[in-house]
């Protein structure tokens, strides 16, 4: 095997890698903000099954023919409502929250295969709305949109952030101050439907569930505040971003075939993911395991 | 001055009763405690004290401003490995104050810092929270609940899960803010003895209403024998 590293898809495609790294970065913290909420409220599964709701539209639009810059316009709609819909479905309590998610997002993802075989599109459309299409899907009326639907979903949590603290922390104390904890919760899976329409196209609907879990679970191994969990998620889900983005894209492998192979931005992104969530985790417990052993010394010296 | 006040009220869900025959009173500076067992109808009382039910019949008059009861429930399962600066829970007591700002005023800050004051808490201002002991974690709840509302609280079994020491002092400092401070409070409890030693008022409850008087006319009334044989 061999690696090579081809830094002319650099120079040879720097614009589209470029629009690709803004929208890329965007989406990243969007889902990396968003996740620290719903981690912490226990609604990862609404995030889980959104981007299944994601990937039947997708089917949808690709069935009915949209062109590809307008598939945004048959997602958008789809999952916002999905995302409210599953919202108020885990809140009724008339089926176990977990299982209605389990239900409605199996039942999307058979339904969309259903739909792309019927229209019959190959195994590759599909593959490519599950794990990430190229980047060099992206056109530039996306990246208008895009950017613009991130930076809204940006602005709402930072203007909404001390409600958002509020009502992860302890509704029953937030409806007796008189927020509105059920408005904030639908806001909370509206803001997360965008982001992964949003960031759908060119990561995968799949691969989006990661990038909301992942950042938030590390960084709220490092930090004590809510306010710096937030900020080092949106750090950690960037900088994995870039890495995942470059790695995918200047990286090819060289297996003695007729041509060579790279892999795919989504799951490369996920990956350094996976990659921090170890990191830390190893270096905590080693942090843990060298004071204590200090400690084991300094009782052992008295 | 009345605060609260229940006239023959009737709480329940969907039409159906929990309980019934609620006639009650709390006056400023009162401290009354509602005792009863798992299922009596405390927390459907509560509930309606904090508006977040509407009593089926009967009438309840509250002379508070909106959002005016500080609440304290009980801690919630997800708190226990929640990210957050005691600093930043306490100041979440402010929330309900201008709900259309997106961030705390100067005022809010202060307010918070007098609080942390009051509950002895500030050394523990950027610990986070998960790492606190389970006294320190009430304190730090009971500064946030003062925050929303100082004139009268509402405190759910705010000893449970605690150690004798700790829930001593817990009961003491909530002592100290009702006769010092001039703080009305009603408290949940599952402690008889302890309502007996600190509370000016008993309600209690079983699907109806066994008593409510004065904590010394209590022992009299025998409530308890009553509520044992049925």
């Amino acid at each position: 095997m061999e690696i090579i590293i081809n830094l002319n898809t650099l120079v040879n495609a720097s614009d589209i890698i470029l629009k690709g790294m803004i929208v890329g970065v965007l989406t990243a913290i969007c889902a990396a903000i968003l996740g620290v909420p719903l981690v912490l409220k226990r609604y990862s599964m609404i995030g889980d099954g959104l981007s299944h709701m994601g990937f039947c539209a997708t089917a949808i639009a690709a069935a009915v023919g949209v062109s590809n810059d307008k598939v945004m316009y048959v997602t958008m709609p789809f999952v916002v409502i999905s995302a409210i819909v599953l919202l108020l479905l885990s809140e009724s309590g008339k089926i176990k929250g977990d299982a209605a998610i389990a239900m409605l997002s199996t039942g999307a993802v058979a339904s969309g295969y259903i739909i792309y075989s019927l229209a019959s599109k190959g195994a590759g459309d599909v593959c490519s709305s599950l794990f990430g299409g190229s980047i060099y899907t992206l056109d530039s009326g996306d990246v208008t949109v895009s950017v613009l639907l991130a930076c809204g979903v940006i602005l709402v949590f930072v203007l909404l952030f001390s409600k958002i603290f509020a009502i992860s922390f302890d509704t029953a104390f937030a409806k007796s101050a008189g927020t509105n904890v059920a408005f904030y919760n639908v806001l909370l899976a509206v803001l997360t439907a965008v982001t992964i329409v949003v960031g759908m196209k060119m990561i995968g609907s799949i691969m989006i569930s990661a990038l909301i879990v992942f950042p938030a679970l590390t960084a709220m191994r490092i930090c004590k505040q809510f306010k710096s969990v937030i900020l080092v998620a949106g750090l950690i889900s960037t900088v994995c971003f870039v890495l995942g983005l470059l790695f995918a894209t200047v990286i090819e492998f060289n297996f003695g075939r007729v041509s060579t192979a790279s892999i795919p931005i989504g799951p490369s992104v996920v990956a350094f993911n996976v990659i921090a969530f170890a990191l830390t985790v190893g270096i905590k417990k080693l942090l843990q395991t060298v004071s204590k052993r200090n400690l084991g010394k300094k009782e052992g010296e008295q | 001055m009345s605060l609260i006040q229940f006239e023959n009220v009737v709480l329940g869900y969907e039409g159906k009763a929990v309980i019934a025959g609620l006639s009650f009173e709390v006056c400023q500076g009162d401290y009354l405690c509602v005792l009863g067992q798992n299922g009596s109808g405390k927390s459907t009382m509560m509930k309606s004290l904090l508006g977040l039910l509407q009593p089926i019949s009967g009438q309840i008059r509250k002379n508070v401003r909106k959002n005016g009861i500080g609440y304290l429930p009980q801690q919630q399962p997800t708190q226990a490995d929640f990210p957050a600066s005691v600093r930043e829970v306490v100041l979440s007591g402010c929330q309900g104050k201008h709900p259309y700002m997106p961030f705390y005023t100067k005022e809010d800050k202060h307010l918070a810092k007098e609080k942390m004051e009051l509950m002895n808490i500030t050394h523990l201002e950027g610990k986070s929270f998960r790492e606190l002991s389970g006294g320190q974690k009430q304190r730090v709840l009971l500064a946030r609940t003062l925050c929303a509302a100082d004139e009268l609280i509402l405190l759910d079994e705010p000893t449970a899960g605690l150690d004798p020491v700790v829930t001593e002092d817990l009961y003491e400092l909530i002592n100290r803010i009702n006769k010092e401070r001039g703080v009305t409070v009603i408290m949940i409890s599952h402690d008889p003895a302890a309502a007996k030693r600190y509370a000016s008022h008993i309600l209690h409850l079983g699907q109806q209403m066994l008593y409510f008087g004065k904590t010394e006319d209590y022992d009299r009334a025998a409530v308890i024998g009553r509520e044992l044989n049925g």
